[in-house]
């Protein structure tokens, strides 16, 4: 079986936001990036699949700067057998460029299954997965919870508001992954020594021209300083009080 | 020209709210455009659409079929695709799990970008602006669009629903049959109760509820409000197996913008305020003075969780029953 998955250098979930001196982008220094969690799961389903299906390739793609190899080495830690960087300077805030980019390497590579995350934890278009689908016209499940592949079918679970959908699909097919898919394995030394050594091809591309332009980037407003109202349980007639008369949500 | 096409989500062939709050910010938009708001609609034969005219839809197509009382994604995306080509500035759905995995397809098909989970959507300078919440909302990014059109899908509970009266004219479409991959079935959970992202209220539980039973309490307090009300969970909860992922809050689980929240025993991980942070109140009961769900928090009580919720369900129980 061969596999692509689309991944993506972002941000740890835990870095503070800090909006650089120019305005426009946030302050990278200081800032740890990762593999995007939910393309963590996506790579952790690769390679899952590779192994019950006893053999095939798992390729990870990823549209970035030269940074981005570190997030494709540890993608090759975990398993991955190759990674492929389409090199760009800058990454666009309209997530149609980068789809149109990594769908043109992935048309007519022959691959049964394109995995993505469900969203990447920066941007969270929650998009590219499944734009790269209609760009090479496949069928596509988002944010897939639980996924069964055999006989070149699928089968995947998808939370939705009130229950789960359960949606059968025709392979080659392109599946976006959300959390509770599989639990994600860490890259042991050995992994990592193997992932030196693992092919990693840069390709410098150009990216179309993306639909929309940077006007401002701000800060959240700041919640208004909030109070307690007291201590253990005496205090809960105040609280109703305050949410009745002050916040008038009762 | 200058029309705002809006999609109207349906379940059950009754309008969900999203769609009323959508064709709000479509007809502001179209206002401000000097066009009108068309909406469209998918789902199984009966499917009742008056609403959209109450709410600002000028006319509304209807694509009824039993082969689309489910979401299908192709079906869908070819239906609403065909129709937005006819020169639509912006075409506007909830991004609820429908509009989330529909928008970007439509974009796709479109050739024209997207702007996901947007919490504003205006007019600048003759120019669509859209403000839309990223790096799971600790910054707000405004972006103009520079094509002709653009395909917007807009965060639930943040635009209110209007009534604007129009006309409403409805006219029948055809599906556009089309492949891909097909929804056989919904699961139901297995206590139907509302969904924690659509949810007025919702009360939370973390890990200092110390045991899945002990969410019997937050069950009992949900209850209390009387259906408008859904049990939510921190992500230490539910990898703990407490409760289900569907109910949890935050970066990695759902999004959340209840007219009320309240925090029970948690703690406040940014990742969690990711998910909650637009609620428009925000209520935190913790035994750690310090903990900075507090920060977050409009009123507080620093206290045992297990004395101050029961105490809270009686006195809701009360004023609900005056
Ligand atoms: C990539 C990533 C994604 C994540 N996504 C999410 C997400 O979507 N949602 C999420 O919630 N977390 C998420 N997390 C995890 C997050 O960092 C925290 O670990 C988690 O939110 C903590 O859950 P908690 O507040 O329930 O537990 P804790 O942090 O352990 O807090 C428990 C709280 O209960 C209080 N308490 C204990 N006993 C009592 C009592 N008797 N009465 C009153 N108070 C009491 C304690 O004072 C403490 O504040 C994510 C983390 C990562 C790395
Ligand atoms: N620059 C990128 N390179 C490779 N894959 C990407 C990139 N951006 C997004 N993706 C993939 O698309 C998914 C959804 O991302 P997004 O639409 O940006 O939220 C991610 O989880 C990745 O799998």
């Amino acid at each position: 079986m061969k596999i692509a998955v689309c991944i993506k250098r972002v941000p740890d979930t835990e870095a503070r936001v800090k909006i650089a001196a120019n305005g426009a982008a946030i302050d990278e220094s200081g800032v740890k990036f990762i593999l995007n969690p939910y393309d963590e799961f996506a790579v952790e389903e690769a390679l899952r699949l590779k192994e019950k299906m006893g053999g095939g390739e798992v390729v990870v793609v990823t549209v970035g700067g030269d940074v981005s190899q570190e997030t494709i080495r540890t993608a090759l830690a975990m398993g991955a057998d190759r990674g492929v960087l389409l090199k760009v300077d800058a990454m666009p805030l309209d997530p149609v460029p980068v789809a149109r980019a990594l769908a043109d390497e992935l048309r007519g590579g022959g691959f049964d299954l394109i995995l993505c995350g469900k969203q990447a934890v920066d941007d969270s278009s929650h998009a590219v997965g499944l734009m790269v689908a209609e760009l090479l016209e496949l069928p596509a499940v988002g944010a897939v919870a639980k996924l069964e592949i055999a006989d070149g079918k699928g089968v995947a679970e998808r939370e939705i508001e009130g229950g789960v959908e359960v949606v059968e699909f025709t392979l080659p097919a392109v599946v976006t992954a959300d959390k509770g898919l599989n639990e994600p394995r860490y890259p042991a030394l050995k992994g990592i020594m193997a992932a030196k050594k693992k092919p990693l091809d840069t390709k410098p591309i150009t990216l179309a021209a993306p639909g929309l332009e940077f006007a401002a980037l701000a800060y959240p407003p700041e919640r208004q300083a909030g109070r307690i109202v007291g201590e253990g349980a005496e205090a809960v007639p105040a609280l109703i009080e305050a949410l009745r008369t002050e916040a008038k949500v009762l | 020209m200058a029309n705002v096409l809006v999609v109207l989500e349906q379940r059950d062939g009754t309008l969900k709210r999203v769609a009323l709050e959508a064709l709000a910010a479509g007809r502001a938009l179209a206002d401000h455009l000097g066009g009108e708001v068309h909406a469209i609609a998918l789902g199984p034969p009966g499917l009742s659409v008056e609403a959209a005219g109450a709410h600002g839809a000028d006319k509304v197509f209807v694509a009824t079929d039993e082969a689309v009382r489910l979401y299908q994604s192709g079906p869908y995306a070819a239906t609403i695709a065909a129709k937005a080509k006819e020169a639509y500035t912006a075409v506007l759905l909830g991004a609820t799990a429908l509009g989330k995995d529909l928008a970007p397809r439509l974009a796709a098909r479109l050739v024209c970008p997207l702007a996901s989970d947007a919490t504003e959507v205006a007019v600048e300078g003759g120019a669509l602006v859209v403000q839309r919440p990223i790096f799971a909302g600790k910054a707000n990014l405004r972006l103009r669009v520079t094509a002709a059109q653009v395909v917007v899908s807009l965060r639930p509970n943040n635009f209110r629903p209007v009534e604007a009266a129009r006309a409403g004219a409805v006219e029948s479409i055809a599906v556009v049959d089309a492949g891909g991959a097909r929804t056989t079935s919904v699961k139901a959970p297995e206590h139907a109760t509302v969904d924690v992202a659509e949810a007025a209220i919702v009360v939370a539980g973390g890990r200092g509820l110390k045991d899945a039973e002990h969410f019997a309490i937050l069950d009992d307090l949900a209850a209390a409000f009387g259906g408008q009300a859904a049990v939510g969970a921190s992500r230490a909860v539910v990898d703990a197996g407490w409760r289900a992922h569907a109910e949890q809050v935050g970066q990695t689980g759902k999004t959340v913008s209840p007219n009320l929240y309240i925090a029970v025993g948690i703690s406040g991980a940014i990742q969690h305020l990711a998910g909650m942070r637009t609620a428009k109140v925000i209520v935190a009961i913790n035994k750690d003075k310090d903990a900075p769900i507090f920060k977050a928090a409009d009123y507080g009580i620093v206290g045992d969780l297990f004395e101050v919720v029961p105490r809270l369900t009686e006195e809701v129980r009360r004023i609900r029953s005056a």
